[in-house]
């Protein structure tokens, strides 16, 4: 993985003109506007619900923009037991969210399905779409879910966000 | 008037087709004998006995028994305050018995759980689809011979399922044996009887 710095900036000493590396800029203002979808669907939704709440305060780290709509978030928090009814859904939602996009599977079910070795659990999101952080715990603490989104922010911005551009293959022609 | 007299009025009304109340731990349980006259019974229980709530229908498999299926239905009477509980015996090659949908609309749903569930059907119903599972899933899970991990399905574009991993399990217990080891045989190897 390329090594990119930290977008750093000290008006004191570096005036109006700031050197940096498109990656790191980029990666600085993705990383910073995280805008969660949060895909309740057990009982960790109410850890979710409390991170985003007063007592814990996701805003002190850009992401608390919880956005309910797929089309305007960048990610999915997958806070619950998946049953194979709803892995359907779950994965058309993902499909319906814009590039670049992000995943975290929140608590045992979402990771692995946890205790419900069962008939109509699906054991573990990943088997439907790709996840980026994985959290434990049943449900998870509130500040487990933040540190999960304190890793998404590491990940984020170790990105090689403009040599991922390049590499994107060209559109197929319109036919 | 408590639940043994209401019992007793439905003795008196059906006969033979009703059986002695049964008492356990304060709660009254009569059996149907037919399950084709469930209607009616359960007509008159509400009409002129005063039980206008259907608190559950439920289904229990005798699996390795005959008849295989129990129904369980749960009645309560708002005006009267007492519960009592009819129970009814279906064979497994019959699977089928009339729905109470015309007495009490609330059995729709009950009824299509069981459908899903167990696989016994209603007749009569009117929309006897499968209710937490998706349309197209070919087994009935909570069938005694179906293993609790599951079997595969697929149903393209629509919804699949795979074996949960259960290690060593699912674990279950037996009474009577002499020692643990007697009492949970831990492993119970599913029968390939697939409920289709």
């Amino acid at each position: 993985m390329t090594q990119t710095t930290e977008f750093g900036y000290d008006r004191n000493i570096e005036g109006d003109v700031i050197h940096t590396r498109v990656d790191a800029a980029l990666n600085w203002f993705r990383k910073n506007s995280i805008w969660p979808m949060p895909m309740g669907l057990a009982c960790c939704a109410i850890e979710l619900m409390a991170t985003g709440a007063s007592r814990f305060d996701i805003s002190r780290f850009g992401m608390e923009v919880m956005r309910f709509s797929p089309r305007q978030s960048d990610c999915m928090v997958v806070a619950g037991t998946v049953t194979y009814k709803m892995a359907l859904a779950v994965k058309r939602i993902y499909d319906q969210m814009a590039e670049p996009k992000y995943v975290i599977a929140m608590g045992a079910c979402a990771s692995t399905g946890g205790m419900y070795r069962s008939y109509s659990v699906l054991q573990g999101v990943d088997q439907i779409i790709p996840v980026d952080v994985y959290v434990a715990g049943c449900p998870p603490r509130p500040e487990a879910l933040l540190d999960a989104l304190m890793k998404l922010q590491n990940q984020i911005s170790r990105e090689p966000t403009v040599s991922n551009l390049k590499k994107l293959t060209p559109l197929p022609a319109k036919v | 008037m408590n639940a043994t007299d209401y019992a007793n009025k439905l003795r008196e009304k059906f006969g033979e087709l009703i059986s002695a109340p049964a008492e356990f731990r304060g709660e009254i349980t009569l059996n149907v004998a037919d399950a084709e006259r469930i209607v009616e019974v359960c007509a008159f229980a509400k009409k002129e006995l005063g039980f206008d709530f259907l608190a559950d229908v439920s289904s229990i498999d005798n699996y390795g028994e005959d008849p295989r299926w129990t129904i369980v239905y749960e009645l309560y009477g708002i005006g009267n305050g007492t519960y009592l509980r009819l129970k009814t015996s279906v064979s497994e090659e019959k699977s089928k018995l009339p729905t109470v949908t015309s007495v009490w609309r609330t059995a729709d749903w009950h009824e299509r759980e069981i459908y899903d569930m167990m696989g016994v059907r209603f007749r009569g119903h009117p929309d006897l689809r499968r209710i937490i599972m998706w349309e197209g899933y070919p087994y009935f899970p909570l069938r005694k011979d179906f293993p609790l991990g599951g079997k595969p399905t697929d149903l393209p574009d629509i919804a699949f399922t795979k074996t949960a991993p259960i290690e060593g399990g699912p674990f279950v217990t037996a009474p009577g044996g002499k020692d643990a080891i007697e009492r949970e045989p831990r492993v119970r190897m599913a029968e390939d009887k697939s409920g289709k």
